[in-house]
């Protein structure tokens, strides 16, 4: 058996006294679509941050096919084929959206390489229109859509998207939820999300974190069914 | 056009200007003017070189003069023990660029804010300053070099034909030179702006986070552009020593202060505003000094205030936006693409 795509074994992330992340053991296989859900405070985001090298975990391990990565410089993490897209997104606001892009897939592709990937990429997300814009005036939904096409032009084997219905009505979110399923088809994706909503319409494995640890892990159907998971969301997380 | 025709443009009409220069000045200003004149180039140059750093890199630096001093001391003291001004622009530059080489991996890879950043490189600065001032008495002499404490070095050597140490440039010569530095520095910029590492490093200034994401070494980069900005300043301290000699005042607060003035009044992000704010700036200070019990730094003071008032993104970008508004059809050609999608 070959190793997963990414994993996580142990890993644990304590800022002073609090435990935000508690020996979490997580593994994400090729070209698939996992979702890490919790309610707020269930240390996803730290463990985004840990996946990512923003943050560099107290104890365990982050393997990427079987390697250690464990605490790497975010740029290195990037170089390996992730391609992360934040929760308030991140572009170069005072360049044309189509610069952006370009440059994303300019760390690996060649100058010609890279405007094909880039047209390509704004294209795919709808957004070809929007190419010579700077991309500091684009609306909220726009910039959202911008960074993705930033994020995918490289081509990478994992994308990992934090909260990208943020902010979001129930339509954005369901045309999302569409976007990250069609995203899907070329490359892994961990998507790190509290609305249900949104995990009801991805409708695949989901892993749920509460208290820093995972709670469960299993279809999409049977986590939104069971009692804990609304348990945690609704009743005891809440007092 | 292209960024690579805009940059073309760019650096001809600069050519054009430079050529200019080296023409007519020479012969149409006395020497006294003309040694000014080289030495408002040797300032612009320093000017060039933080609008450099602070436009491409994002890197606002308190004291580009410690490399703009350390440039010209170094080129005193390696003058004077060679014997040969020519022998000693290499050997000023390299301490140029190790010293801000040095400085900036010890800010970029300890993660320091860029708030910070401008204090540690002003303290860099200011400490310089201390220093060069404490080095008066024979105890403080490198080789041959004295290296004369609050006086400075009034035997700074002349810049020479290399290989000829006995013909000193005259003034003249040395203008020419100073203009060239100027021209080459500014051609050198935006053609580093046309590269990979330079699309990168403006990258960075936008979004640092973004950029990292993305797999592009962040610190590499801001290092690279702080060295590569620690070098101009290097040079233009060299071209400053050929015209008035060196002394702790190069690293002065003032000094350090007017550079940033230069580019806040100039334009952050533009390389022109700056050169032409430095230049401007100081026509200013100094007419402001031939009038009797009036401090020019009054005067500098209040440029400085007005600028932040009233154009607080600098005189050429307010300007463009003003030509720009002027002709709307034939500076914004992306609008008619987006209106059907709205």
């Amino acid at each position: 058996m070959s190793a997963p795509l990414l994993a996580t074994e142990g890993l644990t992330m304590r800022f002073g006294g609090v435990v935000a992340v508690d020996g979490v053991s997580v593994s994400v296989e090729e070209g698939e679509l996992r979702c890490l859900i919790g309610p707020n405070g269930a240390g996803k985001s730290t463990f985004f941050r840990c996946l990512t090298g923003q943050y560099r975990p107290t104890s365990g391990r982050v393997l990427w096919r079987g390697r250690d990565v464990t605490g790497q410089d975010p740029f290195r993490l990037a170089r390996l084929g992730i391609g992360i897209k934040t929760q308030v997104p991140a572009l170069f606001d005072g360049l044309p959206v189509v610069e952006g892009v370009r440059l994303a897939a300019r760390r690996l592709h060649g100058e010609r390489e890279s405007r094909r990937l880039a047209d390509a990429a704004l294209g795919r997300l709808g957004i070809a229109h929007l190419a010579d814009r700077p991309a500091g005036l684009l609306a909220h939904g726009q910039r959202q859509l911008a960074e993705l096409a930033t994020v995918v032009a490289p081509r990478p084997d994992l994308v990992i998207l934090d909260e990208p219905t943020a902010g979001m009505g129930t339509e954005e979110t369901a045309r999302t939820a569409g976007l990250i399923r069609e995203l899907n088809r070329d490359h892994a994706v961990i998507v790190v999300e509290h609305d249900m909503q949104f995990i009801r319409a991805i409708a695949r494995t989901v892993t749920v974190f509460h208290q820093g640890r995972v709670l469960m892990q299993d279809s999409a159907d049977r986590v939104l069914s069971d009692p804990r998971v609304r348990d945690v969301y609704l009743g005891r997380a809440a007092a | 056009m292209t960024d690579a025709g805009r940059a073309g443009l760019h650096i001809a009409v600069a050519a054009a200007l430079a050529v200019a220069a080296v023409l007519v000045l020479p012969g149409a200003l006395e020497l006294f003017a003309l040694i000014n004149a080289t030495v408002w180039a040797a300032m612009a140059l320093l000017a060039l070189s933080l609008a450099f750093a602070w436009g491409a890199g994002g890197i606002l630096c308190f004291g580009q003069t410690a490399f703009f001093g350390l440039g010209g001391y170094a080129y005193a003291v390696a003058g004077i023990n060679f014997g040969d001004g020519a022998l000693a622009v290499l050997p000023a530059l390299t301490v140029a660029t190790l010293a801000a080489a040095a400085l900036g991996w010890v800010m970029f890879y300890g993660r320091v804010g860029d708030v910070y950043m401008g204090v540690i490189t002003l303290t860099v600065t200011l400490i310089l300053f201390k220093f060069a001032n404490s080095t008066a008495g024979e105890q403080w002499r490198i080789g041959a070099a004295a290296l004369g404490g609050f006086n400075g070095i009034p035997q700074t050597p002349p810049l020479n034909w290399p290989g000829d140490p006995a013909n000193p440039l005259t003034p003249e010569q040395v203008f020419v030179v100073a203009v060239l530095c100027l021209f080459g520095c500014y051609a050198a910029v935006k053609l580093v702006l046309l590269t990979r590492f330079g699309r990168v490093a403006v990258a960075i200034k936008e979004n640092e986070l973004r950029a990292e994401l993305l797999g592009y070494d962040v610190r590499a980069h801001r290092l690279g552009v702080f060295t590569i900005g620690g070098a101009m300043a290097g040079l233009a301290g060299v071209v400053f020593a050929n015209c008035v000699f060196v002394s702790p005042s190069m690293f002065s607060l003032a000094y350090a202060g007017q550079v940033v003035i230069w580019v806040l009044v100039g334009g952050v992000g533009t390389y022109v505003g700056p050169m032409a704010a430095c230049v401007a700036l100081q026509a200013l200070a100094s007419w402001a000094g031939t009038v009797p019990g009036f401090d020019p730094n009054l005067l500098l003071g209040g440029v400085l205030l007005a600028a932040v008032l009233a154009v607080p993104r600098g005189l050429l970008p307010t300007a463009q936006d003003l030509l720009g508004r002027l002709r709307p059809s034939r500076r914004r050609p992306a609008e008619p693409k987006i209106a059907p999608a709205e």
